[in-house]
């Protein structure tokens, strides 16, 4: 499989990455040649295999449903870019 | 006195015990050392006073006869790590200058024990090459040349020779190593980021089980696959490096809960009746003919030491790769997406929040990121997902269970080449085509795939009079014998370190 022009322009957008119009053809080439090298996987025989969902067979623990953190919303807004009695600042969302 | 920036860890942490030297001489002998080696970029932030405080309260500790395994050690940083109240970038523009008010687990248990950190160390952006070529911060240079070669030498006359990568994405933490910048480093591997750096620098690197070590506070790239792991002068010292590392943490759920055994006991351990497996699918055609030959040199020598040499068979090895080109990126399209300028890091201004977010990461990414970015946002996407990343985790399924039925058979470890080549020149490969630079990947990326522990050591010099590596890849957790088989090959080959510090 190979992408196109149009679904760079719609991946991009998708992993919200702003790709100037004159880069797609390059961005094009570069994400065919690693398409292009995975596609060799079509050769492996799958049917019956699960797919892995854990590489180390392990039970995930359960801790006591209890808070453990908080009162520290100054430390979390420390590195904001903006942010204004300890809320995160962006641009108007609603119109 | 000798020059304290030449000893191993080990014999730095006797020499502390023995009162030979002070923790504060051996941290100033290793400032010294990092402000003459800048040529080389191997640290993006220096903390010599850091590292001063931190050695004189050791010096205290040591007087008194106490202190931890680690007691006075100076040690670099992976820029990976969160270091509290210490700039933590992982080498890439978005996250500026993002100050964390925590430590992560790994680090946390360095200074538990007692070690000393010089700074942090530079690294591919977001851990995502092979070469350190991608960092915000430049390229890192190996501080190993070809012979013949006089870069960075200065003076006049003509320059022969080019610049050599240290290998990625641990290169910072390779090529401090192998300069003498600091006693041991924390590195992390999603690919062979340790290993392979390690076999590009002539020092030892392990990437342990997946488990062994806590993800907690490390910057995610791949999460199934991340792990992190030390690189040192030598076996013993990433024994040591890794018993401070591994451990227990209720913040990482994928944590393993198992005792971390003293690996340094492992080292010189007797190999003698161990199966070791020789895959056969490794047997590349067009191999570089000195590694095909440093590789019958290992088996040599593991042979002479006892273990019994055993051909197997890894039928999927040749899939790993091109799987772990599907997962790791899907993995990293999900855990980069938190990078949106809103909560840290970098923030480009807007027309609205979605023109934020794009213009912010078109600004913070390079150009490595963003592509991984989009291939792991394309093979999730609606239609592609079953074609591409179920696919490849079924692919992944299949690699771990070579590897299960390998062990399943007896065999104890399984030896490898560590790369197939030695480092090459900075700007010589993957400029038009990714999957050039992703083939440096090879012979390691299996061993993400399965989670299992793998050790490269170096075994000889090729007649460039560049450093090569061989791997070890061992059972799930059972790193000891990856130490033992380790020591056995640094025995035979001995040590080997960079001849001339053309760079002070």
């Amino acid at each position: 499989m190979s992408v196109d022009i149009a679904t760079v322009k719609r991946v991009a957008h998708l992993a919200r990455i702003a790709v100037p119009e004159a880069d797609l053809p390059k961005l094009q080439g570069e994400l065919n040649a690693i398409l292009g090298f995975v596609e060799q996987l079509n050769e492996v025989d799958v049917a019956g295999v699960e797919p892995m969902t854990s590489v180390t067979p392990m039970a995930m623990k359960q801790r006591e449903d209890i808070v453990t953190d908080g009162g520290i919303a100054d430390l979390i807004v420390a590195n904001a870019p903006a942010s204004d009695d300890n809320y995160f600042m962006v641009p108007k969302v609603i119109e | 006195m000798t020059d304290l920036t030449s000893l191993t860890l080990t014999e730095a942490r006797d020499g502390l015990k023995a009162k030979t030297f002070s923790a504060t001489e051996l941290a100033k002998a290793h400032i010294a050392a990092v402000e003459q080696a800048r040529a080389l970029n191997a640290y993006v932030l220096e903390t010599p006073e850091h590292a001063l405080k931190q050695a004189g309260a050791s010096d205290i500790k040591l007087a008194k006869g106490e202190g931890g395994p680690l007691e006075g050690l100076p040690l670099g940083i992976k820029d990976l790590f969160a270091t509290q109240g210490v700039r933590t970038t992982a080498c890439s523009k978005i996250l500026g200058n993002f100050v964390p008010p925590y430590e992560s687990t790994v680090s946390s248990q360095l200074w538990r024990d007692g070690a000393v950190m010089l700074g942090k160390l530079n690294n591919d952006e977001f851990a995502m090459g092979s070469s350190n070529e991608t960092s915000a911060f430049g390229n890192v240079v190996n501080p190993w040349r070809r012979v013949g070669s006089n870069v960075g030498a200065g003076g006049s006359g003509a320059v022969e020779g080019a610049h050599l990568v240290p290998g990625g994405s641990s290169g910072g933490s390779a090529s401090a190593v192998a300069a003498n910048l600091c006693l041991a480093a924390t590195a992390t591997d999603t690919g062979g980021s340790i290993r392979q750096p390690a076999a590009f620098t002539g020092t030892v690197g392990i990437k342990p089980t997946y488990g062994r070590c806590s993800r907690w506070g490390i910057v995610a790239f791949a999460s199934s696959l991340d792990q992190a792991g030390p690189i040192g002068k030598t076996v013993r010292d990433c024994a040591v490096m890794l018993r401070s590392m591994a451990g227990h943490d209720p913040k990482d759920t994928t944590c393993a809960d198992l005792p971390v055994p003293d690996y340094e006991k492992a080292v010189g351990r007797s190999v003698k009746g161990m199966k070791i497996g020789i895959p056969k699918e490794y047997r590349l055609d067009g191999l570089n003919a000195e590694i095909d030959a440093l590789w019958q040199k290992g088996i040599d020598w593991l042979r002479s030491a006892g273990a019994e040499i055993v051909e197997i068979s890894l039928p999927h090895t040749k899939y790993a790769l091109p799987a772990y080109y599907i997962v790791a990126p899907a993995e990293a399209s999900s855990n980069l997406a938190r990078y949106d300028g809103v909560r840290y890091g970098l923030r480009e201004g807007g027309r609205d929040i979605v023109d934020m977010y794009e213009k912010t990461r078109a600004e913070g990414f390079g150009a490595e990121v963003k592509r991984r970015i989009m291939i792991g946002t394309y093979v999730l996407s609606a239609g592609y997902y079953d074609a591409y990343y179920l696919r490849a985790q079924k692919v992944r399924t299949l690699i771990k269970r070579d590897f299960d039925e390998a062990y399943a058979a007896g065999i104890d470890a399984v030896l490898t080449p560590a790369t197939p080549s030695a480092a090459f020149g900075i700007g010589e490969k993957g400029s038009a085509d990714p999957v050039e630079m992703y083939l440096n990947d090879i012979f390691t990326v299996t061993v993400n795939m399965a989670g299992l522990p793998g050790i490269a050591v170096p075994a000889g010099l090729d007649s460039q009079g560049l450093p090569l590596g061989l791997q070890l890849i061992g059972k799930p957790f059972d790193e000891e014998t990856l130490f033992a088989l380790g020591e056995v090959i640094e025995q035979a080959a001995g040590r080997f370190t960079v001849g001339e510090r053309w760079w002070a």
